[in-house]
């Protein structure tokens, strides 16, 4: 095996001052977190990059298909070593720039050398190496401002290192390093992409969901647990919180005229949310509000249900399209989770004519003649709460029949 | 007089493994409902039936949502071709196949042709395979499809179709539909991006699986036109309540068929070689079809100036069950087109025979066929042995 390590650059952390190294903590963390199924990893931080010793191919393979995913990564590349002799060199430049024999690129050789007893000046081993890898390749032409391909190579003490794939990594920064949030998470397109953002943004979260049995099916709940379950890919765990929400609704229901019952409904959800938020020290709410989507994500709409709280509300999505958030679903793997159609706490006792401009005052008018703050105590002390991962494997019933 | 039957057909189908039996009784008890429905054991049906999937996805290195579950290979095969065409008239209506396909290709290209499409066959030399020259000289900018058999069913040569697929991706905008009917759990066989197939077909009963189950799985999402209309099933490619414990009952044996194949391969490759001594012992009386490099599993051969009839039916008599040159031509008197195309001796094309092995054939079985051989060749052929 060629490879030695796989070097990473950070993303915009190395624009932070003196939070830094937390930063820096805090991603390599999140790597150990992430590949905690390879045992330790060997990494070494240094100033604005970081480095994992790789330890054979398979392991190389395991990184090298999860690294994308991991916020705070801006790009990465594997790097190879070999003995300080030119031969040596010379076959591994080969081996390396194999990777790019199928496309028209322009490249060029870079060299550093710190060991200043080997024979050669950079200048002699750039062309030396230059002059191996080019007439073994057609699709190769040298251009030294802004080349496609450097290959870069650096004589160290130790070894030649070696490397030419730059692998664009996720962006963003590492997850935790801005503080929490409680993601509103219905099962549909929206909510999961709006946790992503955030999560590429660095934010830690929690998620809640609202649960309407038997109104709602079982199935729609498995549904929401596989995409928080599919969020934590990207280098976090995350807790799901399942509200039982049965009697709010029917009470809306009952109590509220139909045509803003769903602003009423947005409310209540809001007002359990809150109280949930402030139970696990949350900073924020994320919802996957996008403007004008539905009747309830019109500004009036958004403003009479924003007034039940003060906490901050993050809308990632609040100026995108549909189809671009369809876009980040379908990237990041919940699109197919989210379109299986079950009935949710939204879909369930929408109005025919939901009104998409409700007045505040009219609303509070409606709701103030129902108790609504027991329920509300009653559901959040009876939620159910749900750790993803999940530790353990559940038992598979299939396994024999396949 | 009770003779010990020996199988030797395993071309035209096989049969099922006990564990795909089991699994296939084992779904029909417990997870019988629709995969389509709502309720919890539809929810559980369709779990399984995306395991399934996944199990066939993961084995030719794709995507679940790209593996389709048909009633078999004609079906896959139909579908795939006159799929692909239609769907793909904006880029040409040209289309290249072999002249040794399958008839459930030939006649999806015919019933093409009908539609204004245009279509040409690669050529076979006597091997029984194509020129990749002729294929480099025959595609155009505005071809759409080439549809390709990875094994011929009659004879057992195997097709460049890695080399072929790499031509195809170079010089045209052209789907590249592989016929693996006969290679499947025999070869190795995946997607491999620009370097292989953009789409497969697979039948479950030749796998030891059962018949009416089949795959067409695709490298990525391509642009095609289904013709099962109806519920939407299978994506909306594909509908038609799904068969689960057929889907099921094929993904179990594609898996067993690849975790077995090298084992399988060497005891073949080995049989095929005590049968090939033994007929060349024969001399010029015997014409070998199956080169030795065709794929393992078949040997195909033919007796001079004897029909392919006589000697079945003779070799029937000690138990001994073969085929003509493929099963579903062999109602027919016609010669094959297959063997027409190979241009052999016109001694040798009324009589072609194909031995094809399967999991269940053993060594004795082998032995005991090399005895009756030759008995029924001194009975039929006597006169010219001696």
């Amino acid at each position: 095996m060629i490879w030695k390590e796989i070097l990473i650059r950070y993303g915009e952390l190395s624009t932070k001052g003196r939070n830094k190294m937390d930063f820096i903590r805090r991603l390599r963390e999140n790597i150990r977190y992430a590949f905690a199924d390879l045992g330790h990893l060997h990494i070494r931080t240094e100033r604005d990059r970081m480095f994992i010793a790789i330890q054979d191919e398979a392991q190389m393979n395991v990184l090298l298909a999860g690294l994308p995913k991991i916020f705070g990564i801006q790009s990465f590349s594997p790097v190879a070593a070999c003995d300080k002799d030119m031969d040596a060199m010379k076959q591994l430049a080969i081996t390396i720039m194999d990777t790019f024999k199928h496309e028209q690129l322009t490249f060029k050789v870079e060299v550093k050398r710190t060991d200043k007893t080997f024979p050669l000046d950079s200048h002699s081993i750039q062309r030396e190496i230059g002059g191996h890898v080019l007439p073994q390749y057609q699709n190769l032409s040298v251009k030294v401002k802004h080349p496609d391909v450097e290959l870069r190579v650096e004589v160290r003490h130790d070894s030649t290192y070696m490397m030419a794939q730059v692998i664009p990594g996720a962006g963003g920064m590492p997850v935790g390093s801005n503080g929490k949030s409680l993601l509103m998470l219905s099962g549909g397109i929206d909510s999961p992409v709006a946790g992503y953002l955030m999560m590429k943004r660095g934010v830690r979260l929690e998620a809640i969901h609202f649960f309407s049995p038997p109104y709602t099916s079982q199935n729609s709940l498995e549904k929401v647990k596989v995409l928080a379950n599919e969020l934590t890919k990207f280098g976090a765990s995350i807790r799901l919180h399942v509200i039982p929400f049965t009697e709010i609704q029917v009470l809306i229901k009952e109590k509220v005229p139909s045509n803003v019952s769903m602003t009423t409904t947005r409310r209540m959800m809001l007002k359990v949310a809150d109280k949930v938020r402030e139970e696990i020290n949350a900073l924020a709410i994320v919802t996957g509000e996008s403007l004008g989507q539905v009747a309830s994500q019109t500004l009036e709409s958004l403003t009479a249900i924003n007034a039940v709280t003060n906490t901050p509300i993050l809308r990632p999505l609040i100026s995108s399209d549909k189809l671009d958030i369809i876009e980040i679903a379908e990237k990041i793997g919940t699109y197919e989770t989210s379109i299986q159609p079950f009935e949710d706490c939204c879909t369930i006792f929408t109005p025919a004519s939901p009104k998409t401009k409700p007045k505040l005052e009219k609303v509070e008018h409606y709701e103030s003649f129902s108790d609504f703050d027991d329920l509300i105590e009653r559901a959040v002390k009876n939620r159910e709460v749900y750790i993803f991962p999940k530790k353990e494997q559940p038992t598979d019933k299939f396994a024999d029949l396949l | 007089m009770k003779v010990n039957t020996i199988y030797l057909d395993n071309s035209a189908t096989t049969k099922p493994y006990k564990e795909v039996m089991q699994t296939f009784m084992a779904v029909n008890e417990q997870y019988y409902a629709n995969p389509a429905s709502i309720h919890a054991m539809g929810v559980e049906s369709n779990e399984l039936l995306m395991r399934a999937r996944e199990q066939v996805a993961d084995i030719l290195k794709t995507d679940a949502k790209n593996v389709l579950f048909t009633s078999g290979g004609t079906e896959s095969n139909n579908t795939a071709i006159i799929g692909l065409a239609r769907g793909n008239t904006h880029k040409g209506k040209h289309i290249l196949t072999t002249e040794i396909e399958h008839p459930s290709v030939l006649e999806s290209v015919k019933q093409l042709e009908k539609e204004g499409f245009e279509i040409e066959y690669l050529r076979v030399n006597a091997q029984g395979v194509i020129s990749l020259d002729e294929l480099k000289a025959k595609i155009r900018k505005d071809t759409i499809l080439v549809s390709m058999m990875h094994v011929n069913n009659e004879m057992g040569a195997i097709q460049p179709i890695f080399e072929a697929a790499t031509i195809v991706h170079a010089e045209s905008r052209a789907a590249f539909h592989v016929d693996a009917v006969q290679s499947f759990g025999k070869l190795p066989l995946t997607f491999k991006g620009e370097e292989g197939p953009d789409c497969i077909t697979i039948s479950g009963h030749k796998i030891h699986g059962f018949k009416g189950s089949g795959v067409l799985a695709f490298q990525k999402k391509m642009q095609w036109q289904p013709y099962a209309l109806g519920g939407g099933q299978e994506f909306g490619l594909r509908s038609g309540t799904v068969a689960v414990p057929q889907a099921v009952a094929l993904s179990k044996a594609a898996r067993i068929a690849v975790e077995t194949m090298n084992e399988r391969q060497e005891k073949y490759r080995n049989w095929q070689r005590e049968i090939r001594a033994e007929l060349e012992q024969f001399g010029d009386v015997v014409h070998i079809l199956s080169t030795p490099e065709c794929a393992a599993h078949i040997l195909s051969f033919s007796v001079r100036d004897l029909k392919g009839e006589v000697l079945i039916n003779a070799l029937q008599k000690y138990g001994v069950i073969v085929s003509t040159s493929s099963a579903c031509s062999s109602k027919q008197t016609k010669t094959s087109h297959v063997v027409e195309a190979l241009n052999i001796d016109e001694h040798f094309k009324k009589g072609v025979i194909r031995v094809s092995f399967g999991a269940h054939v053993t060594s004795e079985d082998i032995a005991q066929f090399i005895q009756v051989i030759k008995k029924v060749m001194m009975e039929l052929k006597g006169e010219l042995l001696l």
